[in-house]
């Protein structure tokens, strides 16, 4: 287990590995999002009391996962660059920030869409959109150190202590949001062993979930592959690959 | 030296030195005043909508006041390298932070408290959401200086970091914000704040734990 860890930490085998991976997720993904667009669309049932609109569901759930949990992976590689300094772990975190800011404004795009037939406007100040504003403020920030520093060593190791003040955060601000108004429905999905949301409704959601995951790991990785290629354009192996003359 | 004795020569130090630029001890007073006092005029000095709104613009101008002096808690010593000796020392970088953010508060925060009565006043806040004002301003600014206190160490060696220190930290400041205005506008209402003062201690005994950690390991990085 460590030994692979310790492979895969090393820009030469991440980058030929990325690549074969990031094609089989890409392809998952698509597969993944027709089903779930299909069942979501078309053959799943209308709420009674939200009727069609309820299909906007099946992006703005998962995307908003999507934005929470490209944070987390963010963090952790965050701590990985501090404890073990890897450099393809602060690649992999570079990459996944601007993905997940997306993440989160699409969240808020489509919660605003939903928003306007089922509350009559585009935005209300509810707890859940009011999180999502703020985290995509938190990524924000993130991306906006990284790019301020210039040597790459000091930007991903500043960007890391950050990510990491931030995940500390994230779950206070999200209680103290939540304290401050709850108009939002409760949970429906987190409650496993029953949940409160019909079956036909929930498949989809979860192949539109997975969908997501899955491009986003991929998007990730192709990113990462090029950060990492362009980190290490001086090295021997990036020469030889290209047929430079090294 | 000891180690107390080392915090209290820096605290010493850092004091001595704002109470010879007095500026920086006016200064932020000043715009925490003129914030507030545009209040009214932007909207309507309707008495009853200013105690509606009162703890809510008095709390965002005490952060936006917090946030711009938050630069001159390292900069000094970074520009003169001072910061690097304090660095060099065998004793706990984080320590050594946790008193210049003492000293920073204490020329900085503690003086809004100050102001404060009188902007209560102006806001026409009812005489015992004062006393709440004062308290959430005692409990909620430490907290606002040690968060603020990562975000000066990472942004101290960049050119122009004002801008976007203030990105990096104002999200970080938004539970204080909640918990501290809800305080002061339940009190005016009279309705309990023992929740949200226990809170607000609460996120202050945290960020007395972990910032000043962050902080270091920020300021080694920005040192480097």
């Amino acid at each position: 287990m460590w030994q692979w860890f310790h492979r895969l930490g090393s820009p030469q085998r991440f980058y030929r590995l990325a690549g074969t991976v990031s094609t089989a997720l890409m392809v998952a993904a698509a597969i993944l999002a027709a089903a779930g667009l299909y069942y979501g669309l078309v053959d799943s049932p209308a709420d009674y009391q939200q009727g069609e609109s309820v299909r906007i569901m099946y992006v703005h759930v998962p995307a908003a996962w999507m934005s929470m949990f490209i944070y987390m992976v963010v963090a952790a590689s965050s701590l990985v660059v501090l404890v073990w300094r890897i450099k393809v772990a602060d690649a992999f975190a570079r990459a996944s920030a601007p993905i997940g800011a997306w993440f989160t404004f699409l969240a808020l795009v489509t919660g605003s869409l939903w928003g306007k037939p089922m509350w009559g406007t585009w935005w209300i100040w509810d707890a859940r959109l009011t999180s999502e504003l703020i985290l995509l403020f938190i990524y924000f920030g993130y991306i906006a150190l990284r790019n301020a520093i210039e040597e790459p060593e000091t930007a991903a190791r500043a960007a890391a202590i950050l990510a990491l003040v931030g995940v500390v955060n994230i779950p206070i601000i999200h209680y103290s949001v939540e304290w401050w108004n709850t108009l939002h429905q409760g949970a429906t999905v987190t409650k496993f062993d029953k949940p409160s949301i019909h079956l036909s409704m929930l498949i989809p959601l979860l192949l539109m979930a997975f969908a997501f995951k899955f491009y986003y790991l991929a998007i990730a990785l192709r990113r990462a592959r090029s950060l990492v290629l362009e980190r290490e354009k001086g090295s021997r192996w990036v020469r030889e690959m290209f047929g430079g003359t090294a | 030296m000891s180690l107390t004795h080392t915090l209290f020569a820096l605290l010493h130090r850092d004091l001595l030195l704002a109470y010879r630029h007095r500026a920086q001890l006016t200064n932020p007073l000043l715009f925490f005043t003129i914030v507030v006092s545009l209040f009214p005029l932007a909207l309507e000095p309707d008495p009853k909508l200013l105690t509606t709104i009162g703890p809510g613009v008095i709390w965002v101008a005490a952060l936006l006041a917090n946030m711009l002096s938050l630069e001159g808690m390292f900069r000094s010593d970074f520009d003169d390298g001072s910061l690097e000796q304090i660095a060099l020392s065998p004793y706990p970088l984080s320590l050594l932070v946790l008193a210049k953010v003492a000293a920073h508060w204490l020329t900085t925060g503690l003086p809004l408290l100050f102001a404060a009565p009188l902007l209560a006043l102006l806001l026409n806040l009812p005489s015992e959401a004062m006393g709440v004002l004062l308290l959430t301003l005692l409990l909620g600014t430490p907290t606002l200086s040690l968060i603020g206190a990562i975000g000066v160490a990472l942004t101290i060696g960049l050119r122009g970091g004002g801008v976007l220190l203030s990105l990096l930290i104002l999200p970080l400041y938004i539970p204080v914000l909640i918990f501290a205005a809800s305080a002061v506008a339940n009190s005016a209402a009279g309705f309990g704040i023992t929740g949200q003062l226990a809170i607000l201690g609460a996120l202050l005994a945290l960020a007395l734990g972990l910032a000043p950690l962050a902080a270091a390991g920020a300021l080694r990085i920005s040192l480097n």
